[in-house]
């Protein structure tokens, strides 16, 4: 196949970044798209060129490290991870626009390499339940309906990769954060700190500087794990309910959700 | 030196209650007064930063990824063992024991392995109260399955994503205690060098991967958490970050390395398909639970999966099952992984590469129906799909066996403390659990019984001894460090040769999948060896690393890592010459039974081999810590 591929290219975070057009005639269906990129990369160092950076680690979908807007869709066409999208989903002769993800919060590090240290400081603000090692009770000794813990597992399965935030025209964080305060609030383990925890995490979202949500349900169609928006209704429901009834935050302020 | 691996005395299920009770401990108001690194924030890295952190000590962790969630234990996905014994099965701590003395091949400590068995069931409970969701009944309590190398079923699982879950309860509880103030995270952060002060482990320096700066830190502890050497091979089901950089480093400092020959083929990865491939795919051991394996009893050339329908059941060799009744599909991973190759060596693999076998679920479909076979397995076979095209719930997926895996790590005693005191080895980074061969759902178990419930217990007692006085950066040791680390990343960007870095890890894990992968002779293991001396003598007169080092430079981290793989992997060959015998994933051809099956020779190689570096260029200096084996019978493995 062969491919025409333009790449942001941006030396460092206070660079001007452009686009730049390479010609990729060595590419194979079989290739992932980030096996393209190296093979691309080998080329230009060949040819004495800086290679494009981008990040990237497990390539098989779970680490959430690779990101890329590919052809204005975070992740390109499939609904899966950069890493598991293959060439054959492209044609030959295409032209592919690949970007890094675009929101204020994920300031550009280089090339295609975004600081997504955002979504950390929110999981610190209270995407945990309070356990010391060593504290916890027999395992069985809480059954949970299974219903209710498959339903958490769909939400913990997100990988944090920021497609979410890439997709919406608001750079909203919220199916990112509704995913750890639904996973926590449905199981009884994550009861007590439920109102904290939902009320601390909103509060940094905010404070990172990620838009609002106007339910454009972007998020949802290009999440690589396929979560749902209905998590962020619970974390509406949860966050309404700790604002109305809680002890917690001497000061009300903060975001609308 | 001698090798004191202070197993503590008494009746095997009473040393690690006798040994917590004879630890010293640092009382709790001074534990402020001492800092701890950690290195890598996988299961083992995550699980002791957080525990340590809630005891009071107060710790630095470091990753090379851009988030501490993105270790690569997130990419576990079959489950973890624990002897629970709530399936009524049979199942007890000296079963699980048992169960991983045996699957390593008798070439680990009964110490430990019982150890790791005893905690087990403490995990399960830390990591449900937690908040991660494990697979569960409808009763609404856990579910488990059953996994290679066991008759009971003792495998916790979340879906086909347990190391998922598991790594994000343990960063969860990292999280908690970065916001308390007592972990302070550095991601895109890698270590260079351990620095040793008066003989013990004081600091460590690394090197800022958006910046490039290089900084020093000190601290009372350092635990290196940093994960396996696979990607040795180039090609495995590692991460593509995943290095051995740490260990080696601290090796070269005075760490014995133990064991570095034992890595682990897995049987269940996608085959690979063509030139560009850069990582290999596992798909989950659990699969083989339902799953049969075949190839057919004839070579078929180019047989592909949409043809696999074809060839009649009376043509199918189904080998697992025919050479091992008693295990079927379920025999060890070295088992099935060797099995696999010996049918493809007879030509008879599948695929249009011939490497491959198949793995077929049509049986399990019709007796189940497909919608259970979907909640057991569904993402996985999603997977398989977007990575191959082919549609596993209607041809069979198509296998082959992958480095995965490395027993072998730096040296460590009961207290998970290496031969420099100070420096601990934790999770795959060590070499102390698994023998010659782990067992599935074993490695997450490891990495969090290290992490949450040995290290908090077995650091007090080499702290209670330490002055609380930290030691400045500015001493000529750490300098030292730094120049040293700094003045290889000038070496490498300044050689400016003709080949990339991934030519040159290509070639290296090519000459080590060939003659130290699956099945090792003499003859291609010193063939290896001269072949990795020459590569290396070119890599360091003709690699090619664009860019500076005060920058984001992937090349320069890549150039960095594969440059310690080229000495490591001599190290593999030197470890895999000098054990004559088969034990587990260590296959020597010499050392075969009749009908080709590992034959061990407890006689003579009863012992961990723990080398120790001695200069570049020069040979390394063996060190053996015999196995006593007070509580199990060795005997050759049969899974027949």
């Amino acid at each position: 196949m062969k491919l025409t591929l333009k790449i942001w290219r941006q030396k460092g975070p206070n660079e001007k970044g452009e686009f730049k057009t390479y010609v990729h005639d060595k590419v194979s269906p079989d290739m992932s798209f980030l096996e393209m990129l190296d093979v691309l990369n080998t080329e230009l160092i060949k040819k004495g060129e800086e290679p494009v950076h981008f990040d990237h680690d497990c390539r098989e979908g779970i680490c959430g490290m690779c990101s890329l807007y590919i052809n204005g869709r975070p992740h390109g066409p499939l609904q899966t991870t950069t890493c598991q999208l293959h060439m054959r989903s492209f044609k030959d002769g295409e032209t592919i626009t690949i970007e890094p993800w675009r929101a204020k919060p994920f300031p550009v590090i280089k090339d295609l390499v975004v600081d997504r240290s955002a979504f950390d400081r929110i999981q610190q603000a209270g995407g945990y339940i309070s356990v010391n090692t060593g504290a916890a009770p027999d395992a069985n000794e809480i059954p949970i309906p299974k219903k209710i813990a498959d339903e958490a597992m769909d939400a913990a399965t997100c990988i944090g990769c920021g497609a979410c935030v890439a997709a919406c025209k608001n750079a909203s964080a919220m199916l990112f954060v509704a995913a750890k305060v639904s996973h926590l609030a449905l199981l009884p383990q994550g009861h007590a700190e439920r109102k904290e925890r939902v009320e601390r995490m909103v509060a940094q979202m905010d404070a990172e500087g990620f838009g609002a949500c106007t339910n454009t349900r972007a998020c949802e169609a290009e999440c690589p794990k396929g979560i749902s928006v209905a998590h962020i209704a619970r974390l509406n429901r949860e966050y309404y309910n700790a604002m109305l009834t809680s002890y917690e935050l001497p000061s009300k302020a903060g975001g609308d959700g | 030196m001698t090798l004191d691996s202070k197993i503590p005395d008494g009746p095997l299920a009473e040393k690690w209650t006798r040994h917590k009770f004879n630890l010293k401990l640092v009382n709790p108001a001074n534990k402020r007064k001492y800092d701890i690194i950690v290195v890598g924030t996988g299961l083992a890295g995550a699980s002791a930063a957080a525990s340590l952190a809630e005891l009071g000590y107060n710790v630095k962790t470091f990753c090379f990824q851009d988030s501490p969630r993105r270790a690569h234990s997130i990419a576990a996905q079959g489950g973890i063992n624990a002897a629970k014994n709530y399936q009524n099965d049979g199942d007890s701590v000296y079963r699980l024991f048992y169960d991983t003395i045996k699957g390593g091949d008798y070439r680990a400590r009964e110490a430990n392995v019982y150890r790791l068995a005893e905690v087990s069931v403490n995990i399960i409970d830390q990591c449900v109260a937690q908040g991660v969701p494990f697979a569960r009944e409808y009763g609404g309590l856990l579910a488990n399955r059953s996994f290679g190398g066991a008759q009971v079923s003792r495998t916790f699982y979340a879906r086909g994503q347990t190391g998922q879950q598991l790594l994000l309860g343990a960063y969860s509880a990292m999280n908690r205690q970065i916001a308390a103030g007592k972990v302070k995270s550095y991601p895109r952060t890698e270590m260079l060098d351990v620095v040793v002060v008066d003989g013990r482990a004081r600091g460590i320096i690394t090197r800022d991967l958006i910046t490039g700066k290089i900084e020093a830190h000190s601290a009372h502890a350092v635990l290196l958490c940093t994960g396996g050497y696979g990607n040795v091979f180039y090609l495995s089901t590692n991460a593509k970050g995943s290095n051995a950089s740490a260990a080696w480093r601290a090796h070269k400092k005075g760490a014995l390395f133990g064991n570095p020959c034992f890595t682990q083929i897995h049987p269940t990865c996608i085959p690979v398909s063509g030139h560009h491939q850069s990582k290999l795919t596992l798909m989950s051991e659990s699969l083989r639970n339902d799953g049969r394996v075949w190839v057919p009893k004839k070579p078929v050339k180019g047989l592909t999966a949409r043809d696999a329908a074809k060839i009649p059941e009376s043509e199918r060799d189904y080998f697992l099952e025919r050479r091992y009744p008693a295990f079927g599909n379920l025999v060890p991973r070295d088992v099935a992984s060797r099995n696999a190759k010996y049918v493809c060596d007879e030509g008879r693999g599948v695929g249009p590469t011939g490497l491959a076998v198949f793995l077929d679920f049509s049986d399990a479909i019709k007796r189940d129906g497909k919608k259970t076979i979907e909640a057991r397995y569904g993402n996985l076979f999603d997977m398989y799909q977007q990575i191959t095209g082919d549609n596993p719930y209607e041809v069979p997926m198509m296998i082959y066996p992958a480095v995965h895996y490395t027993m072998g790590g730096l040296w460590v005693d009961y207290n998970l403390m290496t031969t420099i005191p100070g420096l601990y080895a934790l999770g795959e980074a060590n070499f102390s659990d698994h023998g010659a061969n782990r067992l599935g759902a074993s490695a997450l178990m490891q990495g969090l019984a290290d992490g949450y419930f040995i290290i908090p217990y077995t650091i007090g007692d080499y702290l209670a001894g330490m002055p609380y006085e930290k030691i400045s950066t500015d001493r000529p040791e750490f300098k030292e460090a730094i120049e040293q680390a700094t003045g290889r990343l000038h070496r490498l960007l300044s050689i400016k040769g003709k080949k990339t870095v991934d030519e040159y890890h290509r070639e290296l894990g090519m000459i080590m999948w060939d003659y130290c992968g699956m099945s090792r002779n003499e003859e291609g293991l010193k063939l290896a060896k001269k072949k990795i001396q020459e590569l290396r003598e070119e890599f360091w007169q003709n690699v090619n690393v664009l860019g500076s080092a005060n920058e984001l430079n992937m090349e320069l981290e890549k150039a960095n890592r594969v440059s310690d793989f080229m000495e490591l992997a001599e190290l593999m060959v030197d470890d895999a010459l000098h054990r004559r015998e088969s034990c587990g994933g260590h296959f020597r051809e010499e050392s075969a039974t009749e009908d080709g099956e590992a034959r061990r020779n407890d006689n003579e190689f009863a012992y961990v081999a723990a080398w120790e570096y001695k200069g570049e260029n020069q040979p390394e200096v063996l060190h053996k810590e015999e196995l006593k084996f007070e509580n199990v019978k060795l005997t050759q493995r049969s899974y027949k």
